[in-house]
């Protein structure tokens, strides 16, 4: 045992780098007298050495990949909010066609049916579309009221219509991968599909 | 503070989420490593470190320019890691295990007998042994150590993570030496 409390204090604030000099030298005078204390200082260096010097553990290869996919969603707005001013013709075009040949709200409401993009590859269950560990699937996927769990690869776009995307870490989708589960995600889903149509025909 | 992050924390706020990207980037070997020491398991460590970025993206407008980006996200994975420590049974890391050494334990390697202290931080055992002695701290002491450790952070910097006048955290880090001591100092 350490002959007093102060001369343990003064050790914690060496190892600090908190110690007056004055402190220091009476610590040192101390500890090459004093066996006990010469001790007591050794095993604090020592354990200090120690738990600094343990070795640094990396996260997974893919942590920025998998906190990116968790972002919230609500940011999106902002994204929405981009592609209307910078596109107010498409929009205001996708918007009239939209609202005069469909009661939008009537269609998400009764489109409960849960259909998928036929591509190769996937595989189906219970309203869950998987495209399998080490597949590729060539192509767009879209889900609707069901979801989609990647595990393998998908060169393209995935979108999931009320549903949920799941993507494994071995999984990788090329394309943008999307979710719409709310009435006003899928005005946005649908002006963008079809004011990208509107702009396909005016490029014809 | 650094320029570069400055800029990325204006991008985020105005919903740019590529800037946050580069912030993760910066970032996740420090956090990852605090949440790591904290929980002592690799897969509980990924999942809270990344649960701590994402508070921070999501709470970006609270943050106070007046204080360090680092310490502000070490002070969200701080109380994160605090908050998983609570919800688990306290017994849990008795015989807690560190990935890759083939299920030894703290009690089996404390009955052999150990090489000097430089060939024996290489070895594994050692690693480990370290690991579960920070475990068995409590959480206030550990969360000092882990902090004064993980980064070599001032205790200036701890005090502005902790929010804890930096007398507590001195009496903390002395409190949480003397009792590593006791499980390591004899190695
Ligand atoms: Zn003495």
């Amino acid at each position: 045992m350490p002959c007093s409390e102060k001369i343990v204090q003064w050790m914690h604030n060496y190892l600090d780098g908190d110690i007056q000099k004055e402190e220091e030298q009476q610590l040192r005078s101390h500890i090459q007298q004093c066996e006990a204390c010469r001790e007591h200082f050794y095993e604090l260096k020592k354990t200090a050495a120690f738990v600094e010097n343990v070795s640094h553990f990396i996260p997974s290869d893919d942590f920025v990949k998998k906190v990116m996919y968790n972002l919230p969603r609500e940011k999106r707005r902002v994204r929405w909010k981009r592609w209307f001013t910078h596109h107010p013709f498409l929009t205001a075009a996708s918007l009239f066609i939209l609202l005069s040949t469909s009661s939008l709200w009537a269609v998400w409401q009764e489109d409960n049916e849960f259909s998928f993009s036929k591509q190769e590859h996937l595989i189906v269950q219970n309203h869950t579309v998987i495209v399998p560990e080490g597949k590729v699937v060539e192509g767009d996927i879209v889900v609707r009221n069901g979801n989609i769990k990647i595990e393998g690869e998908v060169h393209g776009n995935v979108t999931v219509i009320n549903g949920h995307k799941y993507l494994a870490s071995a999984g990788e989708v090329t394309g943008q991968i999307e979710e719409v589960n709310e009435v006003f995600d899928w005005i946005w889903y649908n002006v963008k599909r079809v004011g990208y149509n509107i702009a396909k025909t005016l490029t014809k | 503070m650094d320029m570069f992050i400055k800029q990325r924390i204006k991008a985020i706020k105005k919903g740019d989420q590529s800037a946050f990207a580069d912030i993760v980037e910066m970032y996740k070997d420090k956090i990852y490593q605090l949440c790591y020491r904290m929980l002592g398991n690799r897969h509980e460590a990924e999942d809270a470190a990344q649960e701590a970025f994402i508070r921070a993206y999501v709470n970006i407008h609270t943050y106070d320019p007046t204080m360090k980006f680092s310490s502000w996200l070490y002070r969200i994975a701080t109380n994160l890691s605090i908050d998983r420590i609570r919800k688990k049974k306290p017994d849990v890391y008795l015989d807690a295990e560190v990935s890759g050494t083939d299920g030894l334990t703290l009690y089996s390697q404390l009955a052999d007998e150990s090489a000097s202290p430089e060939d024996a931080l290489e070895s594994l055992e050692l690693q480990q042994m370290v690991q579960e002695a920070i475990l068995k701290l409590p959480e206030k002491y550990r969360t000092v150590i882990v902090l004064k450790y993980i980064d070599e952070l001032s205790l200036q910097e701890i005090s502005d993570i902790l929010n804890l006048p930096i007398g507590t955290v001195k009496t903390r880090i002395h409190r949480g030496r003397e009792a590593l001591r006791k499980h390591l100092g004899h190695l």
